[in-house]
């Protein structure tokens, strides 16, 4: 079995974020990580692998900074070589940020293609950072190959794979034909940690570039602004008894309740 | 100028998602400030959606193309993907809207894709300038704001439900005309097999309009009783801190925060949340947001714009009994 996943680096969730004037954040400070949603389809597609046995392979890919000992793209393929993955691929983009996600998913699909015939790719659902949602399903189409989104559930069964899907209010059940493309949600694989033998082992595993002609892009964010200032709340009263005050202020003066 | 909007209306559980209505709401408003053109509804599901389908015109759809089977009544993304690119082929319009639910997400990626035209996600505010967008997006959970536009046409969008109001007076029913789908479920490389509801009756978190939310201060899974009988006189959802999620009081789907859902309701109660940055990320655009928490210095009175300073098991029972008193009036 050949598996791919599109591994994204992004800024840890408990970070600052600073908007520094112009379109992009401020990085000064902010940790970035392996999206979390990456990280569980990494750990799938790994477990995937090893019970398909021999001749399989996972591949990690990312876009990013190709700078060789800076780059996120480069440290976030070695998080999922580090987790078990065979070999990475990088895509070359000197100007990552805010890139256009029909962008990403035209440069996944190309080095995808680029490596012939394989089963099963994975994306996270989102990125924490732009949470596009977008990449998967957009790839899917690219490649010409079903996707479900949200999978909470993937069983492999030669040519099929059931997938579940956690929709809004209710649970799908799917029999999707391989080649497809799996986006996924937190529960579709525990969290796994890197052991230390296989971090040393990751060092030694090739991670081979793969040059894209990036297109102008279709979506661009033209500013980026802190949120709006919270007006200073108030605080109603201590305990119970402040109940009915706040009760009152809801009806009266947020009108938020239709009673 | 005269401008073609099309709508992917989302049918589901035997009604319009609220935030369908919305969108079109949005394009009816938008064709307004264009000076005019056509407001275009897609509905894509079974029977019920097909006789459901003229009632879009109350919310101002000049017309509507329904591709309703039997076999398309369920959410199927490579499906319902293919027959909204097929309309957006048809119809050719400048600006095409779906709201950001779940489903709404799985499809206009696709969409924009196979149109090879850029998308922008999960927008909460549109200004037109003639027929071209300034959409605003919030990024990193709300912890900025995203000024974007699409450099290509149709402007694909999708709009977060609860963001943009619906029609403020109903228009009549709108005309429905079949739109043909010109494959049948064994051309499809993915099928359906089983749909299982979630237990709960109450609306999605993303669409709820009062949501109670509680935190490690609930101090037990026992203790979202309290919460739930507090939202069954609101009639509203129940969320969840990531701490309470992570304790596994509380499942995944209710998780509220960035990496749980992103919600903005009329009324949201954070109960026993302190406020981290990640759980303020997630619900910090709601319109009204009222905290109780003993520590009077919990992030959460930052944002918060009525607290309480106390005992959640004294104050939450207090306001259930309140709320029922208000409404038997």
């Amino acid at each position: 079995m050949k598996i791919f996943v599109c591994v994204k680096p992004v800024p840890d969730t408990a970070a600052k974020i600073k908007v520094g004037g112009g379109a992009s954040i401020d990085p000064a400070g902010v940790k970035f990580v392996l999206g979390p949603y990456d990280s569980r389809a990494a750990s799938k597609a790994i477990a995937l692998r090893d019970a398909a046995g021999d001749g399989s392979e996972v591949v990690a890919v990312a876009a990013g900074n190709p700078n060789k000992g800076e780059s996120e793209a480069r440290k976030r393929i070695k998080d999922v070589l580090a987790l078990g993955a065979d070999r990475g691929i990088l895509i070359p983009d000197e100007s990552y940020e805010n890139r256009d996600p029909l962008a990403v998913a035209k440069a996944l699909a190309a080095a995808i293609k680029n490596e012939g015939e394989f089963d099963l790719v994975f994306t996270g659902r989102q990125a924490v950072d732009d949470q596009a949602f977008s990449v998967g399903p957009m790839l899917a189409t690219l490649l010409g190959v079903p996707c479900v989104t949200d999978v909470v559930g993937l069983e492999v069964d030669g040519k099929t794979a059931t997938v579940k899907r956690a929709a809004e209010g209710r649970v799908e059940v799917l029999s999707v034909n391989l080649p497809c493309v799996i986006t996924a949600q937190r529960d579709l694989a525990e969290e796994q940690y890197p052991k230390l033998k296989e971090i040393l082992k990751a060092n030694k595993k090739k991670i081979d570039t793969f040059s894209f002609e990036w297109p102008a892009p279709a979506y661009r964010v033209t500013e980026l602004s802190p949120p709006p200032e919270p007006a200073a709340g108030k605080i109603v009263g201590e305990g119970p008894d402040a109940v009915p005050e706040l009760v009152r202020l809801l009806r009266e003066e947020a009108k938020a309740l239709s009673f | 100028m005269a401008s073609k909007i099309l709508v992917v209306a989302e049918f589901r559980g035997g009604k319009f998602k609220k935030g369908a209505l919305e969108c079109v709401a949005e394009a009816a408003r938008l064709k307004n400030s264009m000076g005019g053109g056509e407001v275009t509804a897609l509905v894509i599901g079974g029977a019920a959606a097909k006789q459901a389908a003229a009632s879009l015109g109350k919310q101002g759809a000049d017309r509507v193309l329904c591709a309703c089977a039997d076999w398309l009544e369920h959410f199927n993304g490579d499906a319902y993907g293919r027959i909204a690119v097929a309309a957006a082929k048809a119809e050719a319009p400048s600006v095409l809207f779906i709201s950001a639910t779940l489903d709404g997400k799985d499809l206009a990626p696709r969409i924009a894709a196979a149109l090879d035209v850029g998308y922008a996600p999960d927008v909460t505010k549109l200004v037109a300038d003639g027929e071209k967008l300034t959409l605003t997006r919030p990024l990193y959970a709300g912890k900025a704001y995203a000024t974007v536009v699409l450099e290509t046409s149709p402007q694909v969008v999708s709009i977060r439900p609860n963001a943009v109001p619906l029609a403020e007076s109903e228009g009549g029913d709108a005309p429905v005309s079949d739109f043909a789908v010109d494959f049948g479920p064994d051309d499809l490389a993915s099928k359906v097999s089983s749909v299982e509801a979630a237990k709960s009756e109450k609306a999605d978190l993303t669409e709820a309009e009062i949501i109670v939310s509680g935190g490690r201060g609930l101090k037990g899974p026992e203790n979202f009783q309290l919460l739930e009988e507090l939202a069954d006189v609101l009639g509203a959802t129940v969320g969840a801190s990531r701490a309470v999620v992570d304790a596994g009081w509380r499942p995944h789907s209710d998780q509220v925060g960035q990496t749980g859902k992103t919600v903005s309701p009329n009324l949201y109660f954070a109960i026993g949340i302190s406020g981290a940055i990640q759980h303020l990320a997630g619900m910090s655009t709601s319109k009204t947001i009222v905290a109780i928490n003993k520590d009077p210095e919990a992030p959460i009175f930052k944002v918060a714009d009525y607290g309480i300073v106390g005992d959640l098991f004294e104050v939450v029972p207090r306001l259930t009994e309140e709320l029922k008193k208000a409404k038997a009036g």
